[in-house]
């Protein structure tokens, strides 16, 4: 176990742990990847040219070094962003001492450890493949580490095929055993989700321009199974946050968001039913098509009808909703409520203020101001996802001089216009429109179909949602983002959008099956075979079960192919003669030579002699013969024991 | 402090021999060609493996406790992989056959080369290993093409050499498991005693000339016999064989000049051993320069005579040499 790598092992063990370093780039600092990126190439550089292992006097300064910048980064080492970053920094560190064959199976054993827990950024089926993937490279670089290969001349190559087929074999025993491992119900350490997450999704806070990131991220947000008819693409908004209150840049949702009754509902239409299955956000926002009429279980409604989560949503979370497409919200609305959304910061944006004021005196009426502002925005203003900056008045500048951008821009200076005419509105953001998968009946929507719009309170009408981004792009809203965005590059060519969109498919089954099976989803799946109540105890003796199958097909698998043999080819052969002897009554005895028995089947079956002794001679002269005999003479004595017919029992008196 | 443990676990590994032979496989020695099977293939896992297992167990731990269903599944899956290679690790030695067992001519003190021949079959085996005391080979077997793996024993005496347990495993492939098995093979080898070095002159003869045993043989012949497989290739006559249509080579034994008497009782004043090792450098300085000998031993006189079969006599009847010494 003391040898030294060789070129090829080191190889392969660099490029396993380079594999799993790269897993984890999506969240890395910069210095580190940066280190990574110089480290590793430099340390197979050289090896290559003989080098020895990095000395301790550079290792150790460099490990206290990697722990202190992750101390003043992070604050601690614990968690899950410091820990991935240490654990991402040592292994590579153990690479730039790893000499033996010892030392490789430390690190890889430790590039395991790491490989998984990139999983905790990431869940999708794509990335778990990469994962897989690189699990194969991992296994096959264990195998690499062996001596004496079958095939020095590729290294790569066996060993990734016994990698890939060790994985396949253990397929089987881990699908069982993901059913049947008893979840936890109550985690044993630390609070998961508690960390602070760079998770892409609406977020509570909005200013112009903030979007961007989110719009162009193709990746799916929710799906939505209609229990009747599918709602026309006008009426899929999902509403997530209302904001209500504007400093001059931002649109938050204020304080007390959550408290209070919800606002009342009348008139709400026929209801639609429907279930979303919703991606981690790692926030308590649900969306839920305008309007909610109820929170599901462990949901609560909000004061401005959102649905809030009793918890952040760290996994998958599917959840089941009755909206009313058609609705009158709220016909009375408070003084308090009325003077909040009416509230705009001082010293802001003169020149909007202006422009409502002058509407007013021109003596129109609220439906005027609404349409003014919708024909303004039809007019002259352009959609586009890559709007110029705004200064410090970003509505003035936004609605004089440049006059281009996307949902926020429009949603957030036609609230600020309202209000300045004295018209209660707010800004709600969510989701609208999504891709419907015909073939397997679900709504898509993806992260990039986030949207803003607003809402204004009209009497005796309630709070009616305007989108004033339809004005400008009626096909945002009827074909959704990717239309309104164009085709920029090849990575939103249609045809690829088309792919990705079948291929969500798999995304979906994934997300459900198998990110977001439970212990609820476990006992739903054991139920049909008999077990009611899949306590821990039941669950681990069918795992036992399942363990002790999949043992014995191996078993038998691995006895297969070996049967146990006497002797080569020509003992072989020999025997078959002897067996064909016996049918004829001359058995060969164990202490009887060939000549012996050539002489015992002349007096029993004289006529057998003129076949029998041609063979006998043969086996003579081949097994007691000088030298080895040729194979191809054993192949043609085997024939022609092969060809011998034997008489039935000869009758000897 | 390591040597106490080695010195228990001898002394654990005896005691487990003595009580439970089946178990440790120590005990018999058994004809070739031994086969392996299920039977006396043994697996543990290795401390790695143990590692690995430990490893396992905590991503398992992570992965429930984060709720986190793709490292759950990948996590099985590793470990399904790591159980399923005992299966592949299994395959590589069940089935293997060793097939012949030969050593190089050796000296004594010099290092014997014992190769081990295993019948080549279909299914290839690589990163197999076999350990005899404390050297170590690591050897694969192709498809179909004979195998030869050469263990080096490092100090030999003269005698007969017994190669005694032979332990083949492989932890192929992943490194987790260690599957074994003993080789006993009843094989034997004889070791020659070791040379005198530098090599002494030889003793001048006696003085007597060889005795013509040629006679009868034709002017033409004179010298010359028929091929056999065991005559080195040098001394085949080829002009004289192509003149007689068949190998020819010359009879040097009989090409003697002055008779040559190796005596193990003139050797006065050197113990038992040295006098082995001289007259084993003499023998073999004899053979050389393909000069006729006779060696006298205590209990037996070999020769006069030069060639293959006298050398490899001589040299066996000095390494049966009785070693408290034969009575001058």
């Amino acid at each position: 176990m003391t040898e030294r790598l060789d070129d090829r092992q080191f190889a392969i063990l660099t490029a396993t742990v380079a594999a799993t370093l790269a897993t984890h780039l999506g969240h890395l600092p910069i210095w580190l990847a940066a280190s990574l990126a110089i480290l590793l190439p430099l340390r197979a550089w050289t090896r290559r040219r003989g080098a020895a292992a990095v000395g301790a006097w550079i290792r150790l300064p460099l490990t206290a070094l990697l722990f202190v910048l992750v101390i003043t980064n992070f604050g601690n080492v614990f968690g899950r962003e410091p820990g991935s970053v240490l654990g991402c920094g040592l292994l590579a560190l153990k690479l730039l001492e790893t000499e033996k064959v010892r030392d490789a199976r430390v690190a890889l054993g430790f590039a395991a450890f790491v490989l998984m827990s990139a999983l905790l950024f990431a869940q999708s089926l794509l990335f778990t493949l990469l994962i897989c993937a690189v699990l194969v490279l991992l296994l096959a670089a264990l195998v690499a580490l062996q001596p004496a290969p079958i095939a020095p001349s590729q290294p790569w190559r066996a060993p990734l095929r016994l990698a890939a087929l060790l994985l396949g074999a253990g397929l089987p025993l881990a699908a069982a055993a993901f059913v049947l491992v008893p979840r936890l119900g109550s985690p044993l350490w630390g609070s998961p989700g508690n960390d602070t997450l760079a998770r892409t999704g609406l977020s509570e806070r909005m200013a112009p321009g903030d979007l961007t990131q989110l719009l162009i991220d193709d990746s799916p947000a929710f799906r939505v199974d209609f229990d009747g008819a599918v709602p026309p693409p006008q009426q899929r908004y999902f509403r997530a946050i209302v904001l209500w209150d504007f400093d001059g840049t931002n649109w938050t949702r204020g304080r007390l968001h959550d408290y209070g009754p919800p606002e009342a509902l009348k008139d709400a239409g026929a209801p639609i039913d429907y279930t979303i299955t919703l991606e981690p956000t790692d926030r308590r926002w649900l969306p839920a098509l305008d309007l909610p009429l109820g929170a599901p279980a462990t949901t609560r409604l909000g004061a401005d009808r959102t649905l809030i989560a009793n918890a952040q949503v760290v996994q998958p979370r599917q959840y089941h909703v009755q909206s009313a497409p058609a609705y009158t919200l709220a016909p009375t609305l408070s003084t308090a409520q009325r003077t909040r959304a009416l509230a705009l910061p001082d010293a802001f944006d003169p020149r909007s203020r202006a422009l409502a004021g002058r509407w007013r005196a021109e003596g129109r009426d609220d439906d005027a101001v609404v349409h003014a502002t919708l024909e303004l925005f039809h007019a002259s203003f352009t959609y586009t996802l890559s709007p110029p900056l705004l200064g410090r008045d970003s509505v003035d500048d936004f609605l004089f001089d440049t006059q281009r951008g996307f949902c926020e821009h429009y949603s957030s200076a036609f609230v600020f216009l309202m209000r300045a005419a004295g018209i209660p509105a707010r800004v709600v953001t969510g989701y609208q429109g999504g891709w419907w998968s015909a073939a397997n009946r679900y709504l898509l929507v993806r992260q990039s179909d986030a949207h803003a719009w607003a809402e204004v309170w009209m009497t005796g009408l309630g709070w009616q949602r305007v989108d004033p981004t339809a004005a400008v792009s009626p096909a945002r809203i009827e074909r959704g983002a990717a239309a309104a965005n164009g085709s920029a590059g090849w990575a939103q060519s249609d045809w690829l959008r088309g792919l990705r969109n079948q291929l969500d498919f798999a995304n979906r089954l994934w997300t459900e099956g198998i990110i977001g099976f439970d212990a609820l989803r476990q006992k739903g799946l054991l139920t049909p075979f008999g077990v009611t109540d899949a306590n821990p105890g039941d669950l681990l003796l069918m795992l036992s079960a399942a363990l002790g199958i999949a043992m014995l097909i191996a078993a038998a698998w691995a006895m297969w192919g070996s049967p146990r043999r006497h002797g080569d080819a020509l003992d072989q052969a020999w025997a078959r003669l002897g067996t064909r002897l016996a049918r004829a009554g001359i058995a060969p005895l164990p202490s009887e030579g060939p000549f012996d028995l050539r002489q015992r089947a002349h007096a029993a079956a004289p006529a057998l002699s003129a076949m029998l002794d041609p063979l006998i001679e043969d086996y003579v002269s081949l097994r007691y013969g000088i030298g080895e005999p040729a194979p191809e003479r054993i192949a043609a004595f085997t024939v022609a024991v092969r060809k011998l017919r034997v008489p039935q029992r000869v009758q000897t008196s | 402090m390591s040597a106490s443990i080695a010195g228990l676990r001898t002394r654990v590994l005896a005691a487990a021999e003595r009580r439970l032979p089946a178990l440790t496989r120590l005990r018999r020695t058994e004809p070739l060609p031994i086969r392996l099977d299920r039977r006396r293939i043994y697996v543990l896992p290795t401390r790695f493996g143990l590692g690995f297992a430990a490893l396992l167990f905590v991503m398992l731990l992570g992965a429930l406790n984060y709720g986190n269903n793709p490292a759950l599944l990948l996590t099985c899956l590793l470990g399904a992989a790591a159980g399923a290679s005992v299966f592949f690790g299994f395959r590589i030695l069940s089935g293997l056959s060793l097939q012949r067992l030969r050593a190089d001519e050796t000296h004594a003190g010099e290092p014997l080369r014992l190769h081990l021949c295993f019948t080549p079959g279909a299914r290839v085996r690589p990163s197999l290993r076999l350990r005899r005391g404390d050297t170590e080979t690591a050897f694969a077997v192709q498809a179909n093409v004979d195998c030869d793996a050469a263990l080096s024993v490092p100090d030999t005496r003269r005698g007969w050499f017994r190669p005694g347990r032979i332990r083949v495993w492989t932890e192929y492939p992943l490194g987790l498991f260690q599957l074994w098995s003993w080789l006993h093979p009843d094989s034997e080898f004889l070791i020659y005693p070791a040379r005198e070095t530098p090599p002494p002159p030889l003793p001048s003869g006696d003085g007597r000339l060889g005795e013509q045993l040629n006679a009868g043989a034709s002017e033409e012949h004179a010298g010359l016999r028929d091929y056999h497989p065991t005559d080195a290739s040098r001394l085949i006559a080829w002009k004289a064989s192509v003149r007689h249509d068949s190998l020819l080579v010359r009879d040097v034994e009989r090409r003697s000049g002055e008779a040559l008497t190796l005596d193990y009782a003139g050797l006065r004043g050197l113990d038992t051993e040295a006098r082995i090792r001289r007259l084993t450098a003499w023998v073999l300085i004899a053979e050389s320069a393909q000069r006729s000998y006779t060696l006298r031993l205590p209990n037996e006189t070999i020769g006069p005579g030069l060639g293959a079969s006298q050398r490899r006599e001589c040299l066996r009847a000095l390494a049966l040499l009785p070693a408290d010494g034969a009575h001058d």
